[in-house]
C-alpha cells in the first residue's frame, strides 16, 4: 500500500459517504419526526433507482433531469405510506411496531418491483456515470462528485428548514408534545405527514445515485438497510447533519482499513466503529437530545 | 389410571412410529398419477437472478418430460420454496420438502454455499441429491454419498485460461495480474490453479486480496489494482454486481486490462451486459460449462424453447437455466434405467460410472459425485455474443480477442 492508494481511499470514502448520507437522511428525518424506524428504506432506494431506471430506459430522460418526476413522486409515495401505515401506529409502542409494518412496506415493494422488472441486476447508465475528472493526480468519478454535492445541498436545505423555518419549530414542536402543538394550532398529522414525504423524496436522489453506481435488483435493499441504519444511529438518530458525518466517517474508514489492511476486516470496522462510538456517547454523534433543543 | 396412561403411551409411539415411517420414506410420493419432485430456489435475496433462472430450467424440464410422457408416465409436478438465499431456510425447506411434503425427489438449489447444508439434510432423509449449482470442493468434501452434481466441478474452472494465457508467445502474454477475490465457497477455490500456473509462466503477481461477500464500497479494491496496472485481473466474483463494480472504477480510472476473466457474472446474458453498459463486456472472459449458442442438439431445442416462452435470444439466456435443465435430464435418465422412485437406486445406479447426457455435455461421476466427463470452456463476449474461446482450436470455439478491446467499442 502508498501513500497514494491511502490518499485516494479517504477521497474515495468521503465522497461514498455522501451517496450513503443521501440514502440515509430520509430514515433519520423520519425517525427524528415520528419515532418511526423505516425498515424500509432500503427497499424505498431501490425504488427510486428503478424509477430512474424507467425514465432513462423507456422515455431518454437524463438522470438528473428525472429527479424533476421522481422526487415528486417519491414524496407522494412517502405521503401514501404515513396515511396508510405509520399514522396508525399507536403513540406508546410507535417504534418497536413501526419495524414490523415497514419491514411488511419493504416486502410489498419488493415484491412489485420483482413483478414488474424481474430479478435481473440493472444498473443506471449516463455519459457521465464511467467519466472522472483528473484532480490533485487522482481520477474521481463525475458521479460520486455530483453525488456528494447534491448530498450536501439537501441536506444543508433539510437542515435550513428543521431549524429556520416555521415549518421545521411545527415539526419539531409536534415531535417534542403532541397536545401542546395542538393546542397552538399546529395541525399534527399533517405536519407529520409532509415531514415523511419529504424524508422519501430526498430517497429519491439517494437512490437515483445508488443505481448509478450499483448494480441492483428488486432485493438490494436488504443489503442496504443494515448500513444505513448503522450511519442514522452513529449520526444520531434524527440527526440530518450526524448523518451526513457518519457516513463519511465510516466509509472512510472502511475504505481505509480495506487498502491498508484487507477488505476482508473493512464490514467488521464499519459495525466496531457504531458499537465503539455508542459505549461513548449512547446518543451518537449528534444526538437526540441537543438535536431537538437547538 | 396406570392403564390410561400405557395407553396414551402406546398411542404416541404408534403415531410417532407411522410419522416415522414416512418421513423416512425414500421412495417419497409417486403412488399416484404425479410424481412430486421438490427444490428449495433463491426466488428473493442474492441470489434471486440465479434461482429464479433455476426455476426456469427446472420447469422448462418438467415441461418437456411431460410433454413425453412424464417421468415412468406419471406427470411430474414441481414443489418449488423460497429460501430467500439464506442457508438457514434452505435446511428448513429440504426438511419440509421430504419430511413433510413427502416429495419423492429433491433437486439441488443455487450455489455451494447452499448446497453443502441442503445435502447434509437430504442425505439424512437415504435421498439422492442431483444438483447443477454446488461445484466448489466444499460441495464433495463431507464425507457423503448423495451428492451428485451435473456441471463442471469449479475447482478447476480457470486452469484451461490460464493454461492458455502461459502457452501466448512471450510478446502478447501478460507481464502482471492481479488475483481480487470475494471469500465466496464457489469462487475462492478458483484462483490459486490459475495463480500457479501463470506464474510459472512468469506472469508476476502485483495484487491479491480476498474480500467479503458484502461489500460496502468496491472502490477502494479496484482503485489499488487500476494504480498497479496489470496485464490481466483474474476476478473472483459470485455475482453481476460485483464485476460491474469493478468495470465502471476500472473506466473510471482510465484502466482497461489486456485480459480480464472473472469466475461469474459475465455467464448471466442480458442482465450482465444491462449492468456494464453496452460495449463495455466486449472481450471479458468467464469460464463455464455452457452458453446459448452451443451446437448440442438437446440444447437448441431447449434455447428455441426457452426463447418462445420468455423472449430474448440465445445470448440472453443465463448459464444457470442449462445447469438446472441438466439436472432434470440426469434425473430422468436415472428414473428409467432403475424402473422406478427408489432414491437408493438412484444413488447406486449414479455411482455404477455409467455415462449419461446433459445438454451441457456428458455426464459421468466420480466417488464423491463430481462430474469428471465435462470440461470448463472459456466464453469471450465478442461484438455483444458470449462466444466459446478456450480450449483453442476445440470444435465450436472461436479465436479468443487479444487484447481486450478498449471499453465502449
Amino acid at each position: 500500500m502508498s501513500l497514494n492508494d491511502l490518499v485516494h481511499a479517504i477521497i474515495e470514502g468521503v465522497l461514498t459517504g455522501g451517496v450513503y448520507a443521501l440514502m440515509a437522511a430520509g430514515l433519520s428525518l423520519i425517525f427524528g419526526v415520528m419515532d418511526i424506524v423505516n425498515i424500509a428504506q432500503g427497499a424505498m432506494v431501490v425504488l427510486a433507482g428503478y424509477l430512474s431506471y424507467s425514465l432513462s430506459v423507456h422515455l431518454g430522460i437524463d438522470l438528473f433531469v428525472g429527479l424533476l418526476i421522481t422526487v415528486p413522486a417519491m414524496f407522494a409515495l412517502g405521503v401514501v405510506v404515513e396515511w396508510g401505515f405509520m399514522r396508525r401506529l399507536r403513540e406508546g409502542d410507535r417504534t418497536s411496531m413501526s419495524i414490523l409494518i415497514t419491514y411488511a412496506v419493504a416486502i410489498i415493494i419488493e415484491g412489485v418491483l420483482s413483478v414488474i422488472y424481474g430479478v435481473d441486476y440493472v444498473q443506471l447508465q449516463a455519459s457521465y456515470v464511467n467519466q472522472s475528472v483528473h484532480l490533485l493526480g487522482f481520477y474521481l468519478p463525475y458521479i460520486y462528485l455530483m453525488g456528494f454535492a447534491m448530498a450536501v445541498v439537501l441536506l444543508a436545505g433539510l437542515y435550513f428548514m428543521l431549524y429556520r423555518t416555521k415549518f421545521g419549530r411545527g415539526i419539531r414542536a409536534s415531535l417534542q408534545n403532541r397536545t401542546a402543538a395542538d393546542l397552538i394550532g399546529i395541525n399534527v398529522n399533517r405536519t407529520r405527514m409532509l415531514s415523511v414525504g419529504i424524508g422519501v423524496a430526498v430517497t429519491a436522489c439517494g437512490g437515483m445515485v445508488f443505481g448509478a453506481t450499483n448494480a441492483f435488483n428488486p432485493g438490494s435493499g436488504y443489503d442496504l438497510i443494515s448500513r444505513l441504519l448503522a450511519i442514522v444511529i452513529l449520526g444520531g438518530m434524527g440527526s440530518i447533519g450526524g448523518a451526513m458525518a457518519a457516513a463519511v466517517l465510516l466509509l472512510v474508514l472502511s475504505d481505509v482499513v480495506a487498502v491498508a489492511w484487507s477488505p476482508l476486516w473493512a464490514p467488521l470496522v464499519f459495525f466496531a466503529a457504531l458499537v465503539l462510538v455508542l459505549s461513548i456517547r449512547p446518543t451518537g454523534l449528534f444526538g437526540r437530545q441537543a438535536v431537538r433543543a437547538q | 389410571m396406570r392403564r390410561r396412561r400405557v395407553a396414551t403411551a402406546g398411542a404416541v409411539l404408534a403415531a410417532v412410529g407411522v410419522f416415522v415411517a414416512f418421513a423416512g420414506s425414500s421412495t417419497g410420493s409417486a403412488a399416484s398419477g404425479t410424481v412430486t419432485i421438490g427444490a428449495s430456489l433463491s426466488l428473493s435475496g442474492d441470489f434471486a437472478t440465479d434461482g429464479q433462472a433455476f426455476q426456469r430450467g427446472y420447469e422448462l424440464w418438467a415441461k418437456d418430460q411431460n410433454a413425453k410422457g412424464g417421468l415412468l408416465g406419471k406427470t411430474i409436478k414441481l414443489d418449488i420454496v423460497s429460501d430467500a438465499s439464506q442457508p438457514a431456510q434452505v435446511t428448513t425447506n429440504y426438511n419440509k420438502l421430504i419430511g413433510s411434503d413427502h416429495d419423492a425427489f429433491v433437486l439441488g438449489p443455487f450455489s455451494t454455499l447452499l448446497t453443502v447444508p441442503a445435502s447434509k439434510v437430504v442425505a439424512r432423509y437415504g435421498y439422492a441429491f442431483v444438483e447443477g449449482a454446488g461445484g466448489a470442493p466444499s460441495a464433495f468434501g463431507n464425507g457423503l454419498t448423495n451428492v451428485f452434481d451435473v456441471s463442471v466441478p469449479v475447482a478447476t474452472n480457470l486452469d484451461a485460461f490460464a493454461r492458455w494465457v502461459a502457452s501466448l508467445p512471450k510478446s502478447e502474454r501478460p507481464k502482471t495480474a492481479a488475483y481480487p477475490t470475494s471469500n465466496d465457497p464457489f469462487t475462492e477455490p478458483q484462483l490459486p490453479p490459475a495463480e500457479k500456473i501463470m506464474e510459472a509462466a512468469g506472469i508476476k503477481t502485483v495484487y491479491k486480496t480476498v474480500f467479503p461477500a458484502e461489500v460496502t464500497d468496491f472502490t477502494p479494491i479496484a482503485n489499488q489494482i487500476a494504480a498497479d496496472k496489470p496485464d490481466a485481473v483474474v476476478l473472483g466474483s459470485v455475482d453481476v454486481p460485483t464485476v460491474s463494480a469493478f468495470i465502471h472504477a476500472f473506466i473510471q480510472q482510465h484502466y482497461s486490462p489486456k485480459f480480464f476473466i472473472a469466475t461469474a457474472g459475465p455467464d448471466q446474458g442480458a442482465a450482465f451486459v444491462s449492468a456494464v453498459g453496452k460495449g463495455n463486456e466486449n472481450g471479458i472472459f468467464v469460464p463455464n460449462g455452457w452458453y446459448g449458442g452451443s451446437p448440442k442438439a438437446d440444447s437448441k431445442q431447449m434455447v428455441k424453447e426457452y426463447i418462445a416462452q420468455y423472449g430474448g435470444n440465445a445470448s440472453g439466456v443465463n448459464a444457470d437455466v442449462a445447469e438446472a435443465y441438466s439436472v432434470g435430464q440426469v434425473l430422468t435418465q436415472a428414473v428409467n434405467a432403475t424402473h422406478g422412485f427408489d432414491n437408493k437406486k438412484i444413488i447406486a445406479y449414479l455411482h455404477s460410472k455409467v455415462t449419461l447426457n446433459s445438454v451441457q455435455g456428458p455426464v459421468k461421476f466420480n466417488s464423491v459425485g463430481e462430474n469428471t466427463a465435462l470440461q470448463a470452456t472459456t466464453f469471450q463476449w465478442q461484438n455483444a455474443t458470449l462466444v466459446p474461446t478456450i480450449p483453442v482450436g476445440s470444435p465450436g470455439t472461436v479465436k479468443p480477442i487479444v487484447p481486450k478491446p478498449a471499453w465502449g467499442s
